[in-house]
């Protein structure tokens, strides 16, 4: 005879069952009877008590991103489920596997605006790839097998279970068994030989071809596939900002970062390439610019997994709908051994612009401290070896650009929704996700405040965070654009901050303030020598800006410099003297 | 918003898992683009548990494609199908509640009726209900003979459609997914 549980208990079992050891989250009434069966399972399920529902999620998120595995959210019914909205929006544009087990007040109360009571799979369901309410305690285990299953495969992303204080406190008759099929859902497409005959045909009779890689690549696990067929064919590859690391960053054929901020060479060669292969990505907004004017020249193959993003922002010449890394093993033998030479070149003869004109002015500054040579001394001082986590605005295009890689799944960042307030909680999840690696958190001073909370987190579990805060007393990135496009009008970006090393300190976390360019390395070298969590707090020039630009809605040609100059390609630049 | 030139009706069919929340996951698609539903209407199928919506939209070819998209992106939705007029026979159904009083009068209703197709549903001394199934312009036919006699309510069901395919489409597909469930069982 199967043995009789509680609900609760089934639910701590069956995120056992999915070989879930830890889980971010904070309780309350709702959810009581889970944490009180939580209680009896802390040799196994790690519990970490964060300090803001918002915490938890972003914390998930982090582990997800550094594992590929899901991160497991716990949180109370009303306020404590509304509070992890922004993060299943974030997972889901950023296609995370995120599972959130939110409390709900018990069943015979729904619908009456009971104490703590809120409608969560209404208000979750445009934003979570699945959301679902459990009513009956029997139904629990397999609410649990589907929420993991959908998280974690095909396009991986958010899902909710809303489960009723009833169904936590009801009995069943305990049996676990994972989910592997569901009818209206194909994680996994066979991919047809026809079209990776076509687009191998393509590939290889292209003059000018260019991969663009993306977060599908990450995802996938298909860093060395893609290397392999960039390295066979000769193709130069560009990443979007959440494939940064699927290629070492000093890989010869690795030719930097597509989008807004983005690498020269990449962005203005687009429009010149004749075959693009892209790769798990999505056409972004930011790496398109103006889509009327994006890639024009180009026949584009476009491999996804998800087949509701084909055409969805650019209309491609091919669709493959595959796993990344399905596609591009099964596409290696069909290509021809080649190299593209002096094409390959033109994207370092714009890359080397690039480096003259922007990269050495912001690392040789001569006034304040730039936020790109506080982020290039991180990256050296720990061998381009460590994951980035980083939070949004300038200093997360600074440090896109700055931070080095060697190791793949090594950037973790809100791209999709640019949530503020990510990178801190997100730091905490990547590091107890992997304990054995450096995790640098570059943060703003606003970023950072959003969040600051988690700091108590952090002391409470001692997490080995090393957090950077460029710290120019700004909102960086917003004061950039009304510098740049509203007349240097500075509304409501000037901040007036605390003294952050004493709110560190007030946690109990060793920190380090730095004004002057002399004591940056020391400092730096001090912060990753040291055995645990410490905070760098710099002060950088509030002037500094992030260049190159493409202003939002540009054409990828029309690249800014700095304020006044647009890049030239050197045979126009010829061209135009003549 | 007035509808540009190349805006036309489509007729979009979901076929679903029959669960809770299922049309607001799919409404919320529209929402989001702010597309303005026309009728939409929701029913069993002959298929064990399958579900379908019939929902009509104007709106242009490209902006529905997308749409189409994101509504079979969604777990439980097992399929959906993009129409326009042309692959489709459909159909509608109208009711008309009129005074009693006034149409006994009337020597011409039966020529009425009949000249429209339509039908008596039921009588009572103070009122009237007819039925008449259609085309919306048919249906309004009728409505507008109907006026002087005092409609008291009029309702139109919302368009039901079959496609003019020789190829059952969610058949195949239901048949490849128990091939696969197979395979996938199989391999435990």
């Amino acid at each position: 005879m199967r043995e009789r549980i509680t609900g609760a208990e089934a639910l701590i079992r069956s995120l056992e069952a999915e070989g879930v050891d830890l889980v971010f989250g904070y309780p309350g009434g709702a959810i009581l009877p889970v944490y009180d069966r939580l209680y009896d399972h802390n040799d196994k399920l790690q519990h970490v008590l964060v300090r803001h529902e918002q915490g938890a999620i972003h914390a998930a998120q982090g582990y997800a991103r550094a594992t590929n595995r899901p991160g497991v959210v716990i949180v109370t019914s009303g306020p404590g489920a509304a509070n992890v909205i922004t993060g299943l929006s974030d997972a889901l544009m950023d296609s995370t596997p995120v599972v959130v087990i939110s409390g709900q007040v018990g069943a015979r109360f729904l619908g009456s605006d009971a104490f703590q009571e809120t409608d969560v799979v209404g208000i979750t369901q445009p934003i979570t790839k699945w959301a679902l309410q459990v009513r009956r305690a029997e139904d629990i285990p397999a609410a649990v097998a589907r929420a993991f299953y959908l998280a974690r495969t095909g396009r991986p992303g958010p899902v909710v279970l809303d489960i009723a204080k009833d169904a936590q406190l009801g009995e069943l008759e305990w049996h676990y068994e994972p989910l592997r099929f569901i009818r209206s859902y194909n994680p996994r497409p066979v991919v047809s030989p026809a079209d990776l005959v076509a687009a191998a045909e393509m590939l290889n009779s292209a003059q000018r071809p260019l991969i663009l890689a993306g977060h599908g690549v990450m995802i996938s696990g298909a860093e060395a596939e893609l290397a392999e067929l960039a390295e066979k064919a000769g193709i130069p590859v560009a990443t979007t900002l959440l494939g940064l690391s699927v290629m070492p960053s000093d890989h010869p054929l690795n030719k930097g970062m597509l989008g807004m901020h983005g690498n020269i060479g990449p962005n203005f060669l687009t429009n010149q390439a004749d075959v693009i292969l892209a790769v798990g990505i999505r056409f972004d907004d930011r790496v398109t610019g103006d889509t009327d004017f994006y890639a024009k020249n180009s026949r584009i193959i476009h491999i996804d997994i998800d087949a509701s993003e084909f055409n969805r922002n650019v209309k491609v010449a091919k669709t493959i709908h595959a796993d990344a890394q399905d596609a591009l093993r099964q596409l290696i033998p069909l290509v021809d051994s080649s190299r593209h030479d002096n094409w390959t070149e033109r994207f370092d003869i714009c890359n080397s612009i690039e480096a003259d004109y922007v990269k050495s002015r912001e690392l040789n500054h001569g006034g304040l401290l730039t936020m790109g040579e506080v982020i290039d001394a991180v990256s050296r001082e720990v061998d381009h070896d460590a994951v980035l986590v980083t939070d949004v605005g300038q200093n997360q295009m600074m440090a896109a650009r700055y931070f080095s890689f060697t190791r793949p799944r090594s950037i973790i960042t809100s791209g999709g929704l640019g949530t503020m307030g990510f990178g801190l909680p997100a730091a905490i999840g990547a590091k107890m996700a992997e304990p054995g690696r450096t995790v640098c958190y570059f943060g703003g001073d606003g970023g950072f405040q959003m969040t600051i909370q988690e700091l108590g987190t952090i002391m409470q579990y001692g997490t080995a965070v090393k957090m950077i805060v460029l710290n120019n007393n700004f909102l960086g990135n917003v004061r950039q654009w009304q510098e740049l496009f509203f007349n240097s009008r500075f509304s409501q970006t000037p901040m007036v901050n605390p003294d952050f090393c004493a709110i560190a300190s007030a946690y109990g976390i060793k920190s380090r303030r730095v004004e002057h360019r002399e004591e940056l390395a020391d400092a730096v070298a001090e912060m990753i020598a040291f055995d645990g969590p410490f905070l760098l707090d710099v002060l950088v020039d509030e002037t500094d800006k992030v260049f190159p630009m493409i202003p939002a809605g540009g054409h990828l040609e029309n690249i800014m410099l700095d304020k006044d100059t647009h890049f030239v390609y050197p045979d126009n630049r010829q061209n135009n003297q003549q | 918003m007035t509808p540009a030139t190349h805006q036309q009706l489509f007729t979009i069919t979901v076929y679903s898992e029959h669960c809770v929340g299922l049309l607001n996951q799919v409404s919320i698609i529209f929402t989001r683009r702010c597309l303005n539903i026309e009728d939409v209407s929701a029913s069993r199928t002959t298929l064990e548990g399958v579900h379908r919506l019939t929902i009509t939209v104007w709106s242009d070819r490209e902006t529905m494609e997308k749409v189409v998209a994101q509504i079979e992106k969604r777990i439980d939705v097992l399929r959906a199908f993009l129409y326009t007029d042309d692959d489709i026979i459909y159909q509608e159904i109208a009711l008309y509640k009129v005074d009693t009083r006034k149409l006994i009068d009337e020597q011409y209703l039966e020529n009425i009726i009949r000249h429209h197709g339509a039908r008596v549903l039921d009588i009572t001394p103070d009122f009237t209900v007819i039925e008449k199934s259609g085309q919306p312009w048919e249906t309004e036919a009728l409505l507008d003979q109907l006026r002087p006699y005092d409609v008291r309510q009029f309702v139109r069901s919302g368009r039901v459609c079959v496609t003019k395919s020789s190829v059952e489409v969610l058949d195949r597909y239901l048949d490849e997914q128990q091939i696969r469930r197979h395979k996938i069982e199989n391999n435990k």
